[in-house]
Parts: structure tokens; C-alpha cells; sequence
């Protein structure tokens, strides 16, 4: 730690407990932020693409979490490293804008800063270097627009969708069944779009797990699933065309928020309280009847003898729903959530042509479904396969394409995936590189060089030999002008993703290439790491 | 330059080979760990806990030995799941599930050392599971039409379940007792109307299955024991002191004689509680709470047996055979639903009185009711019993058959070896694979049977080459026998379950080329 000293020769301190802070500075620090984001992004480098490799994540309560996906790996591993943690944040702006490419933008960051570090070892300021990358950014992303493809579908031709999703889905564990869980996916968003306003609000879409079965028995229900069962095990199993109210007050006798004593002192008061407590619990029941409900569905739970009075009116109810669920319910039924049984009323009650309990496996478990509702717009997909790990997995492949889905009818522009977008950019901004003066002209090579990374590494994962298969691709697309063509993983025997069928979203790969961009802009700026030692 | 601490302190990291070695060790650990259950001649574990006392389970059964492990190894854990799922799912076949997986791991990591990528293992392995699964469709066999057969069926498979297990003395009791119980079901999988009561003392052989429901309550003193044709209400209410539930009240009164009378309006009030409860015109009452002395008096005084205490579980599956609603309110006694039984009596088993509905309205429910030497005898004969009734209604609604003793495995890896000989490429190595996996059952189970199992595989082999073979592994014998003959039945449903999963399993655990271990959370010191 550098010593500071005034005009009397005292040292002087500057920061607080200096002595037990350890700090970097100047080229070391940044060859150390490098060094740890490369390293995050080497770990996650191996699940890129459709012959990608999984991670077994170990988390702290010792369950274990199997899976592909880039920003599940970050969140999971828990890393210390304030430059690590920049990558996860990364990854995870990628998952929340996106939903897809969280692996595809680390390993791009981890490229993009593998090829800063040479820079900076020949003496390039890290400042001329990140503002090569700005152009270099901007040129690649124009260049993403110039390939990009509209696509047509509509309700009625969802082909192209399903396409797209399959390309999400087959780099996942799933891609067993990726057809059907891509269709499922499909419809879903479809089933929930504003296609006017082109949006999709995935919050609709609801996706419930249970383990047992076999992942193909996975099912797309347009309505809702609940994991809950009656609350009376003698009520009906079957409700058709149900009149739903939706509460969110309890069954029980009221408890006002404010304190207070009910004195019993006569004989009278105790026989009148019990008078009433029998009539409030007759009223609630009633009033639910009045309005015409045929299925109660309540937040909060129920007392013993309000339970039978529902049973014994034959007003079946399902209790301790969820508020989410609720929600979902009430949109899903175009019910009002009504919180007070005085505001009962008629057109307050949601409809559903069908509701039903089902139970699964030799265990005691139910759940209730809700079908037919009166609003179509909530739809649940409901997962099945061998283990909880399976599930999980599925959950987070079936939200990638989701997004992807909804992204493509925010903006229905596609590139071509296998690298060959990446490959293209990377011959694009080569070919720019020539033509800029200046110092960043080694930058934007070196990005051009960093777009190829994601090639090799799709070549390497699918077991190709990585710098002959993309050196012939290049070759390829420049000689035939032919900007599809890209790495082959699946063996199919050409390299054109136009007749493969592999889709990616545009805004998906230029938002890669954006937030890639910038973080590694962020990493080489810093040159000054100060942390607390350990002690 | 190396990175420091990209990871917090305690976590650990593994990757490529190495990790797939740990995914490969600990599954396959785990897998040796319960091979040796597999099969008739399987054999038990101990297992004792950690908890207070120490308490001891002999077990044959995989899942509720995996279940009781503590496992670091979070590929062996991927294991424990399945075998879990396969219980919850289909309820037998946990040991083979994890059996299997554990042996395409086995197979796997040879084909890796081969320097065969894990992606074109998976990729052959799907085919193959496919494969398999075909011809398993192919000679399931059906004989649901057919109830005379299907009751054949239906024995062979509860015999074929029960004899790896400790009943495996008296299966074919068992084995009926089972089939009774779950015909009695009338195809639904309702396993709750089936009630297994275990009572120690005796022997196994003198189980019984009883055709009433069984409550394990005594009658209360003064009251009858002996109803016939019995009105039963079945009450989930308070019966110590009826509470006033309206929240913050309380009693408050400023002298001795307003206590009194207070609790004589409570008394009053539980006093037309009770009247209300005899308007309904009962002869029996049965509450899930607590029933105070006073109100017991007085539904004695009433001549109406009065039972508190039966446990949630009890009350709902008395109210479902008795045919009665649970109560809670009784204001309108005409329009609340009573049960209904013949004959209310109190029956001696062992030491113990307990009491038995006979002759209930729903003709499904029955009751199991095991004797043994031992608590652990019983513990695991109802485990046992569980499997073979999970098997049965499982079989019931899916009927399809399949032949046991090794003979599903057999077929599968017939079909899956000439599958391997028409692909080309590396895929091929890992159908071969999957086949040797399939064929390491048999195996297993005739080592575990002390018999040369390599002699006997290989004669299956043979024998399977020829069209139609029924032919497995007789332990009895010590030979390869006709399973048909034999009486030797899976279900196909198991089967399945067993394939599709352990598949699925192994897929995962070889599709990881790194394994990450997050720093333990920190346990706050309890001091």
C-alpha cells in the first residue's frame, strides 16, 4: 500500500484502516478483473449450444440443481468476486430483458476481455480500447439489423414460432421432446398476446410442476391449476359451469385490528354472543349462496363449523389459495377479488365452465383445475417428468421459450442462429476495421475476433475440430455471400441455418451484443481495486 | 494469472473429468448399495437413526432405504429422487429404478474412457430407451376382458411383488388379501378405503383381512358394545367446552355466584349440544376432538355409543365407508347425511380392544389387519403390503401385464442389441451399452440368489433368440424357467416407470461436466 506524507515527512492516512485493506492498481488490477472475467466466463463456455454440457450446482442447504442455463449456473454459484458478481449481474439483465442468450453473453464478455488483455499488453490505453468496442458494437448491431429476416405468422400459421422456440429448447435437457414443449409454449404466449399492441404479458402464464409421470405428459391447460384440494374431503369433485367468489376475507368470526375485551358477566351476554356467533357463521354462508356462488375460493382459512355449513349447503370451497393464485384465478374467471362478504355480489363472481379435482400417483395429492373460464387469457402450463431436478430444469427452459415466443411478437425479426450471425458480424466488423484511422482500428479487429468465440465454442461443444470447422464456414459465407451459414452441431450435414430451421430473435442477439459491450467497457475502466484483506 | 477466490471460501469446484468421475462414483455407490436387495433372494438392511433413541428399520424396500440416508454426493442424490418419485408414482420397482441408472452410469463412464462424448452416449441411449420401450408395448399382454384371468394376473403380480419381501413366507395369503382388498376398490386407486392396522404379537400368518372398518378406540364405559344397525354421525366439534370463537371475549364477573351461573349456562349450552347431536336419531357417535366426561355421561345416559378422538385420517375415512358426512353443526338434523353400518362391535385382537364397523354402506373399504412378532416385522410387512397394493391398483387401472424374473429385461435388451447392429456410428457403442445395462438385472438378481449368474444369462440369451420365449431367471430352481408357467407377473406400468426414469436419470447425471459446491451455510452456534 502506497504511503502518502505531508510537508513534515508524517505519513498520512488516506483510507481508513489502510494497512488491512489490499489494493491493485494500474495494469495489474485490470489483468486481474480480466483474468476473473474470463474465468466466469470459461465455467459457463461448456454449456454453450445444443451439445452443451450441464452444471450440477451443490447450494449452500445442500439441494442439487442441475442445469444449462447461464443465468441459473451465476445465481447459483455464489461468487465473491466483485468483477465475477459484474458478469452475473450481466447475465441476469440478459434473463430479465430477454430470456434467452444468458450463456451467449458471458461467453462473448469473456471473449471480448480475453482480447482487451493482449491489447493492453502492448501498451493500448484501456480507455481507446473500450471505445473501439463502442464502434465495434454499433457496426455489428447495424449489421444484425441488415440480416435480419422478417417472419410472417399469425394465430393460424404459428410454424415459425415453434421453430424458433425449438432452438431455445434444444440446448436443454428437455430437447427429448422439444416439438411438443415448443407447441405448448407457443400457444401459450399466443393464448395470452395482445397481438394489436404486440405485447405479452408472461405473468398470464402460469407454470406449475409435479413431480411423477413422464415429461411428455406435459399439458398446456387453458385455465388455471391450483395445488389445492377441497376444503370439506366430501365436497363435489366436479363443479360445471361454476360461479366462482373470490375472497379474501376468512371464514371465521371477525377480528378487528383494534383491541378489545368482550365482558361475559350475565348469563344473558353469554347466551346472546352464542346467538350470534351461530348467526354470523349462517350469514357469511348465506350471503356467499345469495349472490349465486356455486364454488367458494378464499385466501384464509376456514372454521370447523363453517366448513360443514358449506359442505351442508352444498357450496363446495377450496381454502389457503395463494394471493398470486388468486389473482390469476379472479383474471383467468373475470371475477372481482372481493374482500368483505357485504360486497358480494352477482356480476363480482368469476365463471369457469368446468372445475375439477385430480389426483396423481399413489400419494394423497390433488389439485384443482379450473377450465372453460369465461376469460381465456390465464393458461397454465403444467409440468410433468421423473424428478424434482427435471422439473426445475424444464420450468426454466419452458420460461427461455416463453420469452423468446413473446419477444418474437414484440418484433418479428429473426437472424439465424449456430454461430452464424456471430460469424457474420465478425466479417462485417472486419472488413470495417480497415477503414477507421486511429488507434481503435486494433480494437475492432480484436472484437471481430472476439465474435468468433462463440463459434469455436459451439464447434468444440459439438465435439468439432473448432478453428478448421469455422475457418470453412467463414470461407463459406464470404465466398456465397451467404451470411446462414454456421457451425453444424447437429450433424445434419449442412451448413445453411436457413434449411436447419435455427432461429434466434434479432433483439435477443443485438442486446447480447450490447450488454456484452458494455460491461467489459465498465471492467476495463476500473484500475483501482481496493478490498478489505482477510483477516 | 490464477484467480483468487472467484468462489466463496468454502465452496468447491469440479470440472470435466473429474467431475463426472465424482457424478459417476457416487451414483454408481449408491446403486451398489441397494443391489444387493434386488430380487427374491434379495437381502435387508439395518438402518438406525440418528435421532434420539436410535430407533432401528430392517428394510428391503430401496426407496425407504434411500430415503433414511444422509448423501453428499449430489449425483447420488439425483438417484434418491428418482427412487422417491418411483415410490410416490407408481409405489414398487424403487430398487430397480436406481439399479438400472446406476448400471447405464456404469456402462457410460466405460464408453467415456473410450473417448466417446457424453452427448453421443445420451443420444444412443435415447434411441435405445425408445427401442425398448416398443417392445415392451409389444408383448405387454392384456387380459382386463377377461376377469377370471385378470384375477390370475393380479395374484401372480402381488406374489411376484411380495416375494423379495419378508412376507415372501406366507405370499400366497398375502397375495390375496391384497387382490380381495383392491378388487374391493372397484377399479378406483383410492388406497385410503384400504386401512392397514398393525398389532404386535401372534404371527404373520394370522393377518386378516377384514371386510368392515376397523377403529382403534375403545368404548366409552356405561355405553353399549354391541350396536345393531347403527345410525352413525360422524363430528369434527368441540366436545370439552364449546368455546365462544368470537375473538377478545372473556368472562368477567364480580362474584362467586355469577361464576356459577355461568357455568351452569355452559353447561345448558352443552347440554343442547348434546340434544341436538341425539335428535338426529344415532346410535353412535364419533367425534375426530376430545369428548369431556359430562357429555359422555350424557350420551351414555342416551344409550349412544360415543367415540372421541379418532384421529383426521380415521374421521374421513369413516365418514367415506360409513357413507355419513362430517359434521360440525347440528341445527338441521333432516337434512345432515348419517352413516350407516350393520353391526357395531367390540373386538379383541391380541390385548387390545378394538372397535369394528361391519356391513358399511360402502362395500370398498376393508381393513388389513398384520400381526408379527416385532414392531420392525410389522413396520416392514406394511411397507411390503403397500408396495403390492400400490402394484395391484396401479395394475387395475392400467392393465397390462409383462412377465417377471428378468424375462422384461431380457426381451429389452434383445431388441435393443439388433437396434444397435443396424446403426452405424458411435451411437451404436452406447445401444450396446444400454443393452449390457438391461442384461446386469438378471444378473443381479441371480448372483444375489447365490447362482452362477453368468451361466445363466447367457443361457437366457440363447434362449430369447428364440421367437415368443417366456423364459427368466427361476431362483427357486436355480435354472432358467418358463415365467409363464411359473406364475411370475409384473405389472407393465412398473416396468415403464422403471425404464423411462432410470434413463432419464443417468441422462442427467451425464450431461454434467461440472459440479459446483456452494460454502455450506453457517449453522448459528445453539449456545
Amino acid at each position: 500500500m502506497a504511503l502518502a506524507f505531508d510537508e513534515y515527512g508524517r505519513p498520512f492516512i488516506i483510507l481508513k484502516e489502510q494497512e488491512r485493506k489490499s489494493r491493485l492498481r494500474g495494469l495489474d488490477a485490470q489483468k486481474a478483473n480480466i483474468a476473473a472475467g474470463r474465468a466466469v466466463a470459461r465455467i459457463l463456455r461448456t454449456s454453450l449450444g445444443p451439445k452443451g454440457m450441464d452444471k450440477m450446482l451443490q447450494s449452500p442447504d445442500g439441494d442439487v440443481i442441475i442445469t444449462n442455463d447461464g443465468a441459473t449456473i451465476l445465481e447459483q454459484m455464489d461468487v465473491d468476486n466483485q468483477i465475477a458478481k459484474l458478469m452475473v449481474e450481466l447475465s441476469r439483465s440478459q434473463d430479465y430483458e430477454i430470456g434467452d442468450g444468458t450463456t451467449g453473453v458471458v461467453v462473448m464478455a469473456g471473449s471480448l476481455l480475453e482480447q482487451a488483455e493482449k491489447l493492453l499488453e502492448r501498451g493500448i490505453h484501456p480507455l481507446r480500447v473500450a471505445e473501439g468496442y463502442e464502434v465495434a458494437s454499433r457496426i455489428a448491431f447495424d449489421h444484425l439489423e441488415k440480416i435480419s429476416q422478417k417472419f410472417e405468422f399469425g394465430p393460424d400459421n404459428i410454424e415459425p414460432l415453434v421453430q424458433t422456440c425449438m432452438t431455445t429448447l434444444s440446448s436443454k435437457i428437455v430437447n427429448r421432446c422439444k416439438r411438443a414443449l415448443a407447441e405448448i409454449a407457443v400457444k401459450a404466449v399466443l393464448a395470452v398476446a395482445d397481438l394489436e399492441r404486440k405485447d405479452v404479458n408472461l405473468d398470464l402464464i402460469k407454470v406449475e410442476g409435479k413431480v411423477g409421470g413422464k415429461l411428455e405428459d406435459t399439458e398446456l391447460i387453458y385455465g388455471i391449476v391450483v395445488d389445492k384440494d377441497m376444503s370439506h374431503p366430501q365436497m363435489p369433485k366436479r363443479i360445471e359451469d361454476a360461479n366462482i367468489a373470490i375472497l379474501t376475507c376468512p371464514f371465521e368470526p371477525p377480528k378487528p385490528k383494534t383491541k378489545h375485551k368482550v365482558d361475559i358477566d350475565t348469563v344473558e351476554k353469554f347466551q346472546t354472543l352464542r346467538e350470534q356467533e351461530r348467526k354470523y357463521f349462517d350469514d357469511m354462508v348465506q350471503k356467499c349462496k345469495d349472490v349465486g356462488a356455486t364454488l367458494v375460493i378464499c385466501q384464509w382459512g376456514f372454521d370447523d363449523e363453517a366448513n360443514h355449513l358449506l359442505m351442508h349447503r352444498n357450496l363446495p370451497a377450496v381454502r389457503w389459495v395463494g394471493g398470486v393464485e388468486l389473482e390469476l384465478i379472479a383474471i383467468a374467471t373475470g371475477g372481482r377479488i372481493v374482500p368483505r362478504f357485504q360486497e358480494l355480489s352477482p356480476e363480482k363472481l368469476g365463471r369457469a365452465g368446468i372445475v375439477r379435482e385430480k389426483s396423481f400417483g399413489t400419494t394423497k395429492d390433488r389439485m384443482l383445475y379450473i377450465e372453460q373460464c369465461a376469460n381465456s387469457r390465464a393458461v397454465t402450463i403444467f409440468i410433468r417428468g421423473g424428478n424434482k431436478m427435471m422439473i426445475e430444469e424444464t420450468k426454466r427452459s419452458l420460461h427461455d421459450a416463453l420469452c423468446v415466443a413473446r419477444n418474437l411478437i414484440r418484433n418479428n425479426s429473426i437472424v439465424y442462429g449456430g454461430g452464424s450471425a456471430e460469424i457474420s458480424c465478425s466479417v462485417a466488423v472486419e472488413a470495417a476495421a480497415d477503414r477507421h484511422p486511429g488507434v481503435e482500428q486494433y480494437a475492432i479487429r480484436s472484437f471481430a475476433e472476439a465474435l468468433d468465440a462463440i463459434p469455436l465454442a459451439l464447434a468444440e461443444n459439438s465435439g468439432l475440430p473448432p478453428i478448421d470447422t469455422l475457418t470453412a464456414v467463414k470461407a463459406q459465407q464470404i465466398k456465397e455471400n451467404n451470411p446462414f451459414c454456421g457451425i453444424d452441431c447437429n450433424d445434419v450435414g449442412t451448413n445453411d441455418m436457413k434449411e436447419q430451421n435455427v432461429f434466434e430473435t434479432l433483439i435477443g442477439k443485438q442486446q447480447q451484443i450490447l450488454l456484452a459491450t458494455q460491461v467489459v467497457k465498465m471492467i476495463l475502466k476500473i484500475d483501482d481495486v481496493i478490498s478489505p484483506s482477510e483477516y | 494469472m490464477p484467480v483468487e477466490r472467484l468462489l466463496k471460501d468454502d465452496a468447491t469446484e469440479e470440472k470435466g473429468e473429474r467431475a463426472r468421475m465424482a457424478s459417476f462414483v457416487g451414483a454408481m455407490a449408491i446403486a451398489d448399495l441397494v443391489k444387493t436387495t434386488l430380487g427374491p433372494k434379495g437381502m435387508d438392511k439395518i438402518l438406525q437413526s440418528t435421532g434420539r433413541g436410535r430407533n432401528i428399520t430392517v428394510t428391503n424396500d430401496g426407496a425407504t432405504i434411500l430415503k433414511s440416508l444422509h448423501i453428499d454426493n449430489p449425483a447420488a442424490k439425483v438417484l434418491v429422487d428418482i427412487s422417491k418419485v418411483q415410490d410416490d408414482e407408481v409405489g414398487d420397482g424403487t430398487t430397480s429404478v436406481v439399479v438400472l441408472a446406476g448400471e447405464l452410469l456404469r456402462e457410460a463412464e466405460k464408453l467415456v474412457s473410450m473417448k466417446i462424448h457424453p452427448m453421443t452416449i445420451i443420444a444412443g441411449y435415447r434411441m435405445a430407451v425408445e427401442c425398448a420401450r416398443d417392445a415392451l408395448l409389444r408383448k405387454a399382454m392384456d387380459n382386463k376382458q377377461d376377469s377370471e384371468k385378470f384375477r390370475s394376473d393380479l395374484m401372480n403380480i402381488a406374489m411376484t411383488t411380495l416375494s423379495s419381501k419378508i412376507l415372501s413366507q406366507d405370499k400366497e395369503y398375502f397375495a390375496r388379501l391384497a387382490v380381495d382388498a383392491v378388487l374391493r376398490l372397484k377399479g378406483s386407486t383410492n388406497l385410503e378405503a384400504i386401512q392397514i392396522l398393525k398389532k404386535p404379537g401372534g404371527s404373520l400368518g394370522d393377518s386378516f383381512l377384514d371386510e368392515g372398518f376397523i377403529l382403534d378406540k375403545k368404548i366409552g364405559i356405561g355405553q353399549p358394545k354391541r350396536i345393531e344397525n347403527a345410525n352413525i354421525l360422524v363430528a369434527n366439534t368441540a366436545m370439552d367446552t364449546d368455546k365462544v370463537k368470537i375473538y377478545g371475549a372473556r368472562v368477567r364477573v364480580d362474584s362467586m355466584s355469577k361464576v356459577a351461573e355461568i357455568e351452569a349456562a355452559e353447561k345448558q349450552k352443552m347440554r343442547e349440544k348434546v340434544q341436538k347431536i341425539i335428535a338426529h336419531g344415532i346410535n353412535c357417535f364419533i367425534n375426530r376432538q376430545l369428548i369431556y366426561n359430562f357429555p359422555e355421561e350424557l350420551f351414555a345416559d342416551a344409550g349412544i355409543l360415543a367415540i372421541e378422538h379418532a384421529d383426521f385420517e380415521g374421521i374421513e375415512r369413516l365418514a367415506l365407508v360409513t357413507g355419513g358426512e362430517i359434521a360440525s353443526t347440528f341445527d338441521n338434523p333432516e337434512s345432515v347425511k348419517l352413516g350407516h353400518c350393520k353391526l357395531i362391535e367390540e373386538i379383541m385382537i391380541g390385548e387390545d380392544k378394538l372397535i369394528k364397523f361391519s356391513g358399511v354402506e360402502m362395500g370398498q373399504a376393508c381393513t388389513i389387519v398384520l400381526r408379527g412378532a416385532s414392531a420392525h416385522v410389522l413396520d416392514e410387512a406394511e411397507r411390503s403390503l403397500h408396495d403390492a397394493l400400490c402394484v395391484l391398483t396401479q395394475t387395475v387401472a392400467d392393465s397390462r401385464v409383462l412377465l417377471g424374473g428378468g424375462w422384461p429385461e431380457m426381451l429389452m435388451a434383445k431388441e435393443v442389441d439388433e437396434l444397435a447392429r443396424k446403426t452405424p456410428g458411435k451411437r451404436s457403442h452406447a445401444i450396446d451399452a444400454f443393452s449390457r445395462a438391461l442384461q446386469a438385472i438378471p444378473t443381479i438378481i441371480a448372483d444375489n440368489a447365490g447362482l452362477d449368474s453368468a451361466e445363466l444369462v447367457s443361457q437366457l440369451r440363447a434362449e430369447h433368440h428364440k421367437e415368443g420365449s417366456n423364459a427368466g431367471i427361476d431362483v427357486i430352481t436355480g435354472g432358467v424357467g418358463d415365467m409363464q408357467k411359473l406364475g411370475i407377473s409384473e405389472s407393465f406400468k412398473v416396468k415403464q416407470a422403471v425404464l423411462l426414469s432410470a434413463t432419464e436419470a443417468a441422462e442427467m447425471i451425464l450431461r454434467v461436466d461440472e459440479i459446483i459446491t456452494c460454502a455450506p451455510r453457517r449453522r448459528e452456534d445453539r449456545m
